[in-house]
């Protein structure tokens, strides 16, 4: 009797201590994914702010009457292919993430083109509406790159707990997949900025 | 001899060059601004640079802290001489995230970051603050009140009058008493408390352990350097503040009731260049 008791108490241990550490690991990752995907979604809203923005920016832009159409239609047309990607966030892949990036990036640069055309219209920049929404631009550009960072580190924080050894092992046994973070966009360190500062740059 | 002069100053121009990509590898992988860690002391003005004179600074900052103590809300005033790169906005945006500047429940911190030579300022604001101080407000309360100011040479009187503009801009919103986290409350009282009670507990411990005489003489020795350090790093703290010019530790008021509360800052707000 002595004799089995001995190794299946071992046995009973090390399973229980094995099942502890699992389910530890496990229930740290779904936080730290959770917390992921809550900060993508901080990032998505950052966009939409920016988008509804946009729409009040063209407003507003129409309004001043001989304003150029072919900028104008622009901005329009990267502003609905920019809503009409979106992402679940529970589904970040790394392809659809290029995909949002990259609509994103189109409006950016159709945007900053808009501002800069917006330079040769002095009516337009002495308007209050105009100045109160390059203003919230601003801040909302601010807002999505404060948004990409934090949601970049959430995804670090995650990504270090799933890939380290031994929790590695566990990871791909329970399908914690490796996140993409949210990359710079290609070629953006020459791309013009969106820049409020006209009387600074002209 | 002219030989030996040309290696010298080979010599010297490598070293010169080193020291030219020592710093523009620096800046390069530090990347803009380091945020300051979190300061013990938390008061309403750091002034990195010493921009303003000892008594404009300690004006000012009793104007915040009065203003914290009867609204909750928290705004903190850094001055630093340069961003090193970064966009204003962003870095004081993390950096008010980092000191948890306002309320934890009502994010109500705001952010004012100067910085001197890159001659820029940035409002920010805490997530709860922003429907009140929005960005467009931020900006104007900078360019229409702020800057003419700072042109025409008066950064205090820039700053001062920035402070009242928001006083303004979020009047009534919220209210708040002083939290007294302990009568009196002193970062260097409660650090010598904590001192003398790790120096008591390494005495006690040794005069149980020990046997030898020996021993017990080498555990009296390193209380007494620990001791050594707390004094000599205070006293270090002390001299540190004195060469900002009025320093953190040198005012009486005590800063914020509580400290930094832990409020969050998304982004909103808004900056501008003089």
């Amino acid at each position: 009797m002595k004799k089995w008791l001995v190794p299946v108490i071992v046995i009973a241990v090390i399973v229980f201590a094995i099942y502890n550490w699992a389910v530890g690991f496990n229930n740290t990752a779904v936080t730290y994914q959770a917390d992921a995907k809550t900060s993508w979604s901080n990032v998505e809203s950052s966009y939409q702010r920016r988008n509804d923005l946009i729409g009040n920016l063209v407003k507003t832009v129409q309004g001043a009457a001989e304003f150029e159409k072919s900028t104008l239609t622009d901005v329009i047309n990267a502003r609905a292919k920019a809503t009409s990607v979106n992402i679940d966030a529970g589904n970040l892949t790394p392809e659809k993430m290029a995909q949002f990036q990259q609509a994103q990036t189109g409006l950016s640069g159709a945007l900053s083109k808009l501002l800069v055309s917006v330079e040769r219209y002095p009516e337009l920049k002495a308007n209050k509406n105009f100045l109160e929404l390059q203003s919230q631009l601003e801040g909302t550009e601010n807002r999505i790159n404060v948004a990409r960072d934090r949601f970049n580190e959430k995804v670090n924080i995650y990504d270090i707990h799933t890939t380290k050894f031994p929790g590695k092992l566990l990871a791909s046994l329970f399908g914690f997949e490796e996140m993409s973070r949210y990359k710079a966009n290609p070629g953006s360190e020459n791309a013009p900025d969106v820049n409020f500062d006209f009387n600074k740059k002209q | 001899m002219q030989n030996k002069i040309s290696l010298k100053s080979l010599f010297f121009s490598n070293k010169f060059l080193f020291f030219i990509a020592f710093i523009l590898s620096n800046t390069l992988f530090s990347q803009g601004y380091k945020i300051p860690v979190k300061p013990n002391f938390q008061t309403s003005i750091y002034d990195y640079v010493g921009l303003l004179a000892s008594s404009e600074k300690s004006t000012l900052e009793q104007k915040l802290i009065r203003y914290s103590d009867t609204t909750s809300t928290q705004i903190v005033i850094a001055i630093i001489s340069s961003t090193e790169g970064e966009n204003i906005n962003y870095l004081a945006a993390n950096w008010g995230e980092k000191w948890g500047i306002g309320d934890a429940d009502k994010d109500n911190g705001v952010l004012i970051l100067l910085a001197r030579d890159d001659r820029k300022i940035a409002i920010q604001v805490g997530k709860g603050v922003e429907f009140l101080l929005t960005d467009f407000l931020s900006k104007r309360i900078i360019e229409r009140v702020i800057i003419p100011e700072f042109k025409r040479g008066s950064y205090y009187k820039g700053l001062d009058l920035g402070a009242s503009y928001i006083f303004r801009t979020l009047q009534g919103e919220f209210k708040g008493t002083r939290i007294e986290t302990k009568e009196g409350f002193n970062t260097g009282k409660l650090f010598f408390i904590i001192a003398f009670i790790i120096i008591f507990i390494l005495i006690f411990k040794g005069n149980k352990n020990d046997d030898g005489p020996n021993r017990r003489f080498r555990k009296r020795t390193l209380a007494a350097n620990i001791l050594e350090a707390i004094i000599l790093s205070n006293a270090g703290r002390g001299s540190r503040g004195g060469s900002f010019g009025g320093g953190f530790g040198g005012s009486s008021s005590g800063g914020f009731g509580g400290g930094f509360g832990g409020g969050s800052f998304g982004g909103g707000g808004a900056s501008g260049g003089w």
